[in-house]
């Protein structure tokens, strides 16, 4: 199984994945068939319900819903906090869904970059400290460190707050903060949770245009959150609710009906679905080829 | 992560919870200062016994007339027996008999009023010949000590430890005159001072020949009689040999099996240890109840590493999203116990040391740290810290990312 692993990993570690044989380029995210569920005492609960997804790069997707949706358990699985009860999950071609505690760390380390609602900073280090924290663990040379914790913070523009404690920062700072040590490592992905939730209007702005600078630099971002005018900025958006996904982006029509049910709480329209889910869903039996 | 980096995380943690670290180190610090100063006083009362019965003499065999069993019960009336006697001390003399003894010194006590002028005092007067000074391995100050022709003639000389020469005389006591059970000796020497062994004063005593012992002062039915034989082996090697050949030889010649001996045969080396027994029991109760102190400390390292892990639940959550693995949270937070115990050991250590220099006085008791218990004590506190971290370490390490990162 771990020479299998190694194999899977050798293209992907050249960082162009789709050179090696000339084939298609590997999307970063592709899921097939997802499914989460919890047991709570004696209640299993589904949190997901067979989720297909695929994320190309360079891609800037929003994934919008309510709380309940299975939203949170999602960004768990595509952030390799969590792994899938049944399907399959590859990142940046990778299947990630066999890997073991210390090879998701390492995973998460390289190819993720993690924006969260809370920013999740530590108290007592420095902006420069918080940002150099993933480094630490890819176990990268001190001097390097402050370098690229440096480069990151500047490209934020905090290149004048380096020695900031997170107290000593505003909210809009700190989640720039945060968005520097996701970058710092320069992953595969950025994968931001509510990264706006708790942001006045103006921080919120600064921080989605930071978003929208990094897609145009080439950076594949998958935006999670609630709020429509959030998710607007992204390239596109998939609605998830009671754990299946709505895919808007063909239709602009679809997809808006699809917010304003989701909206107004109703069930959504059967006909406004674009389930991907119409492949395997209600046969799950069938293997994805 | 670096090795380097954890270290660095663990002695940011601590710091960071100044107030906290401090009490926790607080209670190995007790712990470790207790355990070493008890020990320390063991070790210091050990060597002093050990010290005071070395000043007897070197390679020193003593033969006392009564037999001890090893159950510490008396047969044949221990020092009131009459079964040893100068012939010998004059056959363990002989070198066909006994040739690895180098000197033979029979002794015989008798406490005995003192007289100088108006001063009176109460010492213990030894009778015994001119081989005793180098036998117990006393040298003489002042004047001289006794003679060979002293001891043939019976003079009535004596010489006087220090504290019983400056108990009954304000001047210089060589040439004065002491009256002994009525009978007059003059002071010729004066010995060297030695200390207190166990119960007897060495400084306080008067030393006389052995054949004016006997016609002047011994209350004793048999003038031959004697209350102790010392003998001195050739060196530290024969002293077993020598042991063997005084016991053999006195065997025979008072005719009574091994099993039920008239006498008893002890080496320098027995009465060390007889004499530091107790202490040594004492020692370790004492080191026991120290122990249960550091134990507690260790506990309460545990105490605070738990609730360490439970306060920093969303940091561990928070560091295994950024790529902490399970073995480097694990790692960091052993080191960190691992630390507050180290810290707290060095710091115990410095204690006591302070209390080795400061307790003698209040005390009048030595105290000993030697360096190997110093650096146990050091190997113990990381180990405590270690061990008391084990647990905590594990409760980090095994926590989901996802639910460290939910909990508030």
């Amino acid at each position: 199984m771990s020479a299998a692993t190694l194999d899977d990993l050798a293209p992907v570690e050249a960082d162009e994945p789709g050179d090696v044989d000339g084939s298609e380029p590997e999307p970063i995210l592709d899921l097939s068939q997802v499914r989460k569920t919890y047991s709570t005492g004696t209640i299993e609960v589904e949190a997901l319900r067979g989720i297909d997804l695929v994320v190309p790069e360079g891609d800037y997707v929003a994934i919008m819903g309510p709380s309940g949706s299975g939203k949170s358990t999602l960004m768990h699985i595509l952030g390799c906090l969590d792994i899938p009860t049944s399907g399959t999950y590859r990142l940046a071609g990778v299947d990630v869904g066999v890997m073991d505690e210390e090879e998701l760390a390492d995973v998460r380390n390289r190819r993720i970059g993690f924006v969260f609602q809370q920013f999740n900073l530590l108290a007592t280090l420095t902006a420069q400290r918080n940002v150099e924290l993933p480094l630490v663990y890819a176990r990268v040379p001190r001097a390097e460190r402050r370098r690229r914790a440096t480069e990151a913070l500047e490209r934020v523009g905090l290149g004048d707050r380096l020695d900031h404690r997170p107290t000593e920062l505003s909210g809009g700072q700190q989640q720039r903060v945060s968005v520097a040590r996701a970058l710092v490592t320069d992953p595969d992905l950025i994968l931001a949770d509510e990264p706006t939730g708790n942001l006045d209007t103006a921080s919120t702005l600064d921080v989605l245009s930071l978003f929208a600078e990094l897609h145009e630099q080439g950076r594949t971002v998958v935006l999670i959150t609630h709020e429509r005018e959030v998710a607007k900025q992204a390239v596109r958006t998939v609605l998830i609710r009671d754990g299946h996904l709505y895919h808007s982006h063909e239709e602009e029509v679809a997809g808006t009906e699809a917010l304003a049910t989701l909206e107004s709480g109703a069930e959504p329209d059967p006909a406004s679905r674009v389930p991907l889910w119409e492949h395997g869903a209600d046969e799950p039996e069938e293997d994805r080829p | 992560m670096t090795w380097a980096d954890s270290f660095r995380t663990a002695y940011e943690a601590i710091l960071a919870r100044r107030m906290r670290s401090v009490l926790t180190m607080l209670g190995i610090l007790i712990g470790i200062a207790a355990v070493m100063l008890t020990v320390g006083l063991g070790q210091g009362a050990q060597e002093r016994v050990a010290s005071a019965i070395n000043a007897l003499g070197s390679n020193l065999l003593i033969v006392t007339p009564g037999s001890t069993t090893s159950s510490s019960g008396f047969r044949g009336g221990q020092g009131s027996a009459t079964t040893l006697t100068m012939g010998d001390a004059q056959m363990l003399a002989n070198p066909t008999i006994a040739p690895d003894v180098a000197a033979v010194a029979p002794a015989s006590t008798s406490n005995q009023a003192l007289a100088a002028g108006s001063q009176t005092w109460t010492s213990s007067v030894v009778g015994t010949t001119p081989t005793w000074l180098s036998v117990r391995a006393r040298t003489v100050t002042e004047g001289r000590f006794f003679t060979e022709a002293d001891q043939a003639a019976g003079n009535t000389v004596a010489v006087l430890g220090a504290t019983t020469a400056s108990e009954l005389f304000t001047g210089n006591p060589i040439g004065q005159t002491v009256t002994i059970n009525s009978a007059q000796f003059t002071v010729i020497g004066i010995l060297d001072t030695q200390g207190t062994s166990s119960s007897t004063n060495l400084d306080d005593q008067v030393v006389v020949p052995m054949t004016t012992f006997a016609s002047r002062i011994s209350t004793s039915a048999n003038p031959e009689a004697v209350s102790q034989i010392y003998l001195q082996a050739k060196d530290q090697k024969s002293l077993s040999a020598a042991y063997q050949e005084v016991n053999a030889a006195l065997l025979t010649s008072h005719g009574v099996t091994a099993a039920s001996p008239d006498f008893t045969l002890s080496s320098q080396q027995s009465l060390v240890e007889t004499a530091t027994n107790t202490e040594h029991i004492l020692t370790v109760l004492l080191g026991g109840i120290a122990a249960i102190s550091l134990l507690v400390g260790g506990i309460g390292v545990m105490n605070i590493m738990l609730v360490s892990v439970a306060e920093r639940v969303r940091e561990i959550g928070l560091r295994k999203a950024l790529g902490a693995t399970p073995s480097v949270i694990l790692r960091q937070f052993l080191l960190e116990a691992s630390l507050l115990g180290l810290t707290g050991g060095i710091l115990g250590l410095a204690v006591g040391y302070a209390g080795a220099a400061i307790l003698p006085n209040l005390l009048s008791q030595p105290v000993t740290i030697s360096a190997v218990s110093a650096v146990g004590a050091l190997v113990v506190s990381l180990a405590i810290g270690l061990a008391a971290g084990v647990y905590p370490a594990q409760r980090a390490a095994r926590l989901a990312p996802i639910d460290a990162l939910r909990s508030e």
